[in-house]
């Protein structure tokens, strides 16, 4: 089944900080090292994505779980929760 | 903040709250720091709080507008295959009366803020968007308050109770807690969707007021160690579903897809047919249980709730063990207060506190009950598939007699699950939970 996490996203409020929360340490390791890149499939917010050269982070629709910060097995995620007040704001939780 | 607190708690969720509660009900001068815009604008869990537990901190909390969803009256319990499920189901009276709201429904990001509202009534500080980043100690280790990403953000307390949920990078960080590892948790997605209050009534045979919880098993999550749920809210429905996230990673699944494919369920279709989905939203629930509980408190410090890693799984029971973890932090931190001795063995009163409750007794109970789910994945296989085609056997009249019905069921069962291995199960099952 296809499903388009952006129509999900969609539904949520973010207050989307300039600076991202999330960083890959090295972005080499992905390629180099890293064979299964469970970030491409864990990942609720699909926030990981692999572009042609490089997996991209789109932390503006992080959902904050801290899956692909424990689940890289690399450990290559620098994760920090976003400042006080900004990210994904619950409408219902 | 130049201010220096009695006691400092990171999280407004519930353990975080009800330690608040108590602490500012007897006077000590506390503060709350959420990083949430608000409280609840960060949390998430499936959906059910219990009476008990909140009577306990909030006696008149009906009285006080708490914002409660649904009573629970009835609580199924699905086991499902791709095709079809079977389900079980307890409805009683006594949950529309007596023991009213001994389980009910709550959306977070409106119980939550109610609940922080009740500590600051009582004296509590709550000071939302803020993180704490780190924590403050002094040369023997001491933990002597917190830091946070504000300007002005140290800030200085005789005690900080660790109560900022699952996900917690201070606790680890702060060394209170090894880094979570993925088989340890259960990545949850939910969705919420709208309907009209009448239509749940209807579709889930309740009167006003009053709801259903469901928990699922089965084929659904993929051959994962996983569940899923479906509760009702007052005029919306929760789903959701969550596996373990070791086996998400090996399974190269998508959370989000495994949540589209449930609700075309024949089961579950109809019950949210023509429902608005209004929110989307992911979480983890601590499944680790009693052999993950984190050493609970140190110099200066005490840890509660899921950053403690409560929760039972077998009972779907969270939100009231962060509670209780909660209260007891508080009473042990007044008795600390009182010796004027916030050293480890000062708030060792936590740890025999938290022994002789039914948090640490019933996570030491279902102590192996995380690893017999991890090691027979046939329950989320071959046995729900088993089941089904049995019952689809026994259920369909025709000419066959029933003997060789029975026959057919029977080996319906076989043909998916070995005899020898199905007595296996039944047997690892009874010692993991006994």
């Amino acid at each position: 089944m296809s499903v388009k996490v952006e129509d999900k996203l969609f539904l949520d409020r973010f207050n989307v900080d300039d600076e991202s929360h999330l960083r890959l340490r090295d972005g080499q390791v992905c390629f180099d090292r890293c064979q299964d890149q469970p970030c491409l499939y864990i990942c609720p917010a699909n926030v990981y994505k692999l572009e042609k050269d490089r997996i991209s982070v789109n932390y503006e629709g992080c959902l904050e779980c801290g899956s692909c910060r424990v689940g890289c097995p690399h450990f290559n995620i620098e994760w920090r929760f976003p400042r006080g007040g900004y990210g994904v704001r619950h409408k219902f939780g | 903040m130049d201010e220096t607190f009695d006691a400092a708690i990171v999280g407004a969720g519930p353990a975080g709250i009800s330690a608040a509660c108590v602490l500012a009900d007897r006077g000590v001068k506390v503060i709350v720091l959420e990083r949430g815009e608000y409280p609840g604008s960060k949390n998430m869990f499936g959906g059910v709080l219990y009476g008990h537990h909140l009577r306990q901190i909030i006696p008149d909390f009906v009285e006080r507008n708490c914002p409660i969803e649904r009573n629970i009256v009835e609580s199924r319990l699905w086991y499902l295959s791709e095709e079809g499920g079977l389900s079980f189901a307890y409805r009683d009276t006594a949950f529309f009366e007596e023991r009213r709201n001994n389980a009910f429904t709550v959306g977070r990001a409106k119980f939550d803020r109610w609940f922080a509202d009740q500590a600051r009534a009582k004296g509590a500080v709550i000071v939302s968007a803020t993180v704490v980043t780190d924590l403050l100690t002094d040369d023997a280790g001491r933990v002597t308050g917190v830091k946070t990403d504000r300007a002005d953000g140290d800030l200085r307390a005789k005690v900080v109770l660790l109560a900022d949920g699952v996900n917690s990078p201070l606790a680890a960080k702060a060394g209170f807690r090894p880094e979570v590892r993925p088989e340890n948790v259960a990545l949850v997605v939910k969705e919420l969707i709208a309907l009209p209050e009448e239509v749940i009534d209807e579709r889930f045979g309740v009167s006003p007021g009053n709801g259903v919880t469901c928990e699922i098993l089965g084929n659904v999550t993929l051959g994962m160690n996983g569940i899923a749920f479906l509760y009702t809210n007052r005029s919306s429905v929760s789903i959701g579903i969550g596996a373990n996230l070791a086996d998400f990673a090996m399974q190269q699944a998508r959370p989000y897809e495994m949540l589209e494919s449930l609700k075309t369920h024949p089961m579950i279709a109809p019950l949210i047919k023509d429902g608005k989905p209004k929110e989307y939203l992911a979480h983890w629930l601590p499944e680790g249980g009693y052999d993950t509980v984190p050493r609970l408190c140190g110099e200066g410090f005490l840890i509660a709730g899921d950053s403690a890693m409560m929760f039972n799984a077998l009972h779907r029971e969270g939100s009231n063990l962060a509670m209780t973890s909660g209260r007891l932090a508080a009473e042990t931190i007044l008795e600390a207060i009182e010796k004027n001795d916030f050293s480890s063995s000062g708030l060792q009163g936590y740890v025999k506190r938290m022994q002789d409750s039914y948090v640490l007794k019933d996570l030491r109970k279902y102590r192996k009950f995380p690893s017999f789910l991890e090691t027979h994945k046939e329950l989320f296989t071959s046995l729900p598939r088993a089941t089904c085609a049995a019952a689809r056997e026994m259920l369909t009249v025709d000419q066959v007699p029933k003997k060789a019905r029975q026959r057919d069921a029977w080996k319906a069962i076989r043909g998916q699950v070995p005899p020898l291995r199905l007595l296996r199960l039944v047997w690892d099952a009874w010692r993991s939970v006994r």
